[in-house]
């Protein structure tokens, strides 16, 4: 398999990197979280309205596919990443903190949306203020909900971790700043609001 | 058209009439809370009342009032098409007393919304067949929307990892900030507020 035929015709021989004749080296964890990050299942733990926004990535539009984390699996024992989708109440933190225990190692965990991350606005006597509390988190998308392209962000800063063999908490930075925009628009009404006053 | 209601209540009951009042079409009846159950025995049962349909109920806590909790109740008749609301209080201001009937044999409806008001305000109906917390867990202790209920004080089913399990810190990370919550949410009922 390692041979090719010149497309010259003149029957010289090219060898491929990596096959009989040439090699490639890499370290056995490098293989690894290269093999991992694209390989992720997914256990989704969806409990409140940020389901409707995991359905939307799913989904054709968004497509997590492409980053080889679709395959959803409802046993835990046969995933390795778990989507935290929602507000995880005190009553739900038993059930979850079981779900992560029986996952296999490596396992990773995702809080997706701001309940999950911190308890959002849920500071009461219902809600855990973030699944940290409970469980090791590796990836927060902050958002209520997150747009699908912040998730993605998040999965792919996972995915990044995943290959580095990094294990601390990462936070999804905002793409674009909402209030900085709303500056910016000011600023420009304002200045033609100046340029019309001296055109009159 | 149910304006009749009230007054066929005040004919009837009006030494258990506290206070009525009507308005855009509500009416609404204060009752005493030892004749709550003839009162609703009677909405049900009476031919020219029929309230067959019940509708909501709930505890109120008026903490500077004395009996200190409402529990109100909605009802409706399909075949007469009228409403009414019905209020009564009970409690003293450490919440002692909190008792009444329960109205379950004549509204099954009732049963999960008088185990709601028991769970949040903690008023216990007398005669209810599964008097247990529906919202919050066995566990919980005190009733979570009583006005001396502290705001932020939470009771975890499972202990919350240590900064020393987890080997870093656990408050809020940034972009989120400690006062994520709803910060109007967080005063503390006092029962003598400090002059301002």
């Amino acid at each position: 398999m390692g041979e090719l035929t010149s497309p010259a015709g003149d029957n010289r021989i090219i060898a491929l990197e990596g096959s009989e004749s040439g090699f490639a080296t890499t370290k056995l964890d490098a293989l690894l979280g290269w093999a991992r990050k694209y390989s992720l299942f997914m256990y989704p733990f969806v409990t409140a309205c940020c389901g409707m926004e995991f359905m939307a990535l799913s989904s054709s539009r968004f497509d997590i596919s492409r980053f080889g984390a679709e395959a959803p699996r409802f046993s835990p024992r046969q995933s390795d990443l778990l989507w935290v989708v929602g507000t995880i109440s005190q009553r739900q933190a038993p059930v979850l903190r079981r779900i992560y225990e029986q996952m296999m190692e490596p396992k990773y965990v995702l809080a997706f949306g701001t309940c999950a991350s911190c308890g959002g606005f849920y500071d009461n006597y219902t809600t855990v203020p973030g699944i940290d509390k409970i469980i090791p988190t590796d990836v927060y998308v902050p958002g209520c909900p997150p747009r699908p392209e912040a998730v993605l962000d998040g999965l792919m800063l996972l995915q990044d971790k995943i290959a580095r063999g990094d294990r601390t908490p990462g936070i999804v930075k905002p793409r674009q700043d909402p209030a900085e925009a709303l500056v910016s628009i000011r600023k420009r009404d304002k200045s033609s609001d100046t340029h019309e006053g001296g055109s009159r | 058209m149910s304006l009749r209601v009230l007054e066929r209540l005040q004919a009837k009951f009006g030494d258990a009439l506290l206070e009525t009042h009507s308005q855009c079409g509500d009416d609404t009846a204060v009752v005493r809370a030892d004749r709550w159950r003839d009162i609703c025995e009677w909405l049900r049962n009476d031919p020219a009342m029929a309230f067959d349909m019940f509708v909501d109920m709930c505890g109120v806590d008026y903490p500077d009032r004395e009996p200190r909790f409402e529990v109100v109740l909605h009802l409706y008749s399909v075949e007469k098409r009228h409403r009414i609301r019905l209020k009564t209080r009970v409690g003293d201001a450490e919440g002692a007393g909190a008792e009444l009937e329960s109205v379950t044999s004549f509204w099954a409806g009732a049963d999960w919304f008088e185990r709601e008001t028991w769970d949040m305000m903690g008023v216990k109906f007398i005669g209810h067949p599964d008097l247990r917390r529906i919202l919050m867990y066995p566990e919980f202790e005190g009733h979570p929307l009583r006005k001396d209920y502290p705001a932020q004080l939470t009771q975890p089913l499972i202990p919350y990892r240590t900064e020393e399990e987890a080997g870093l810190p656990l408050g809020k990370l940034a972009p989120f900030r400690d006062d994520e919550g709803m910060a109007f949410g967080r005063r503390t009922w006092t029962k003598d507020p400090e002059p301002s």
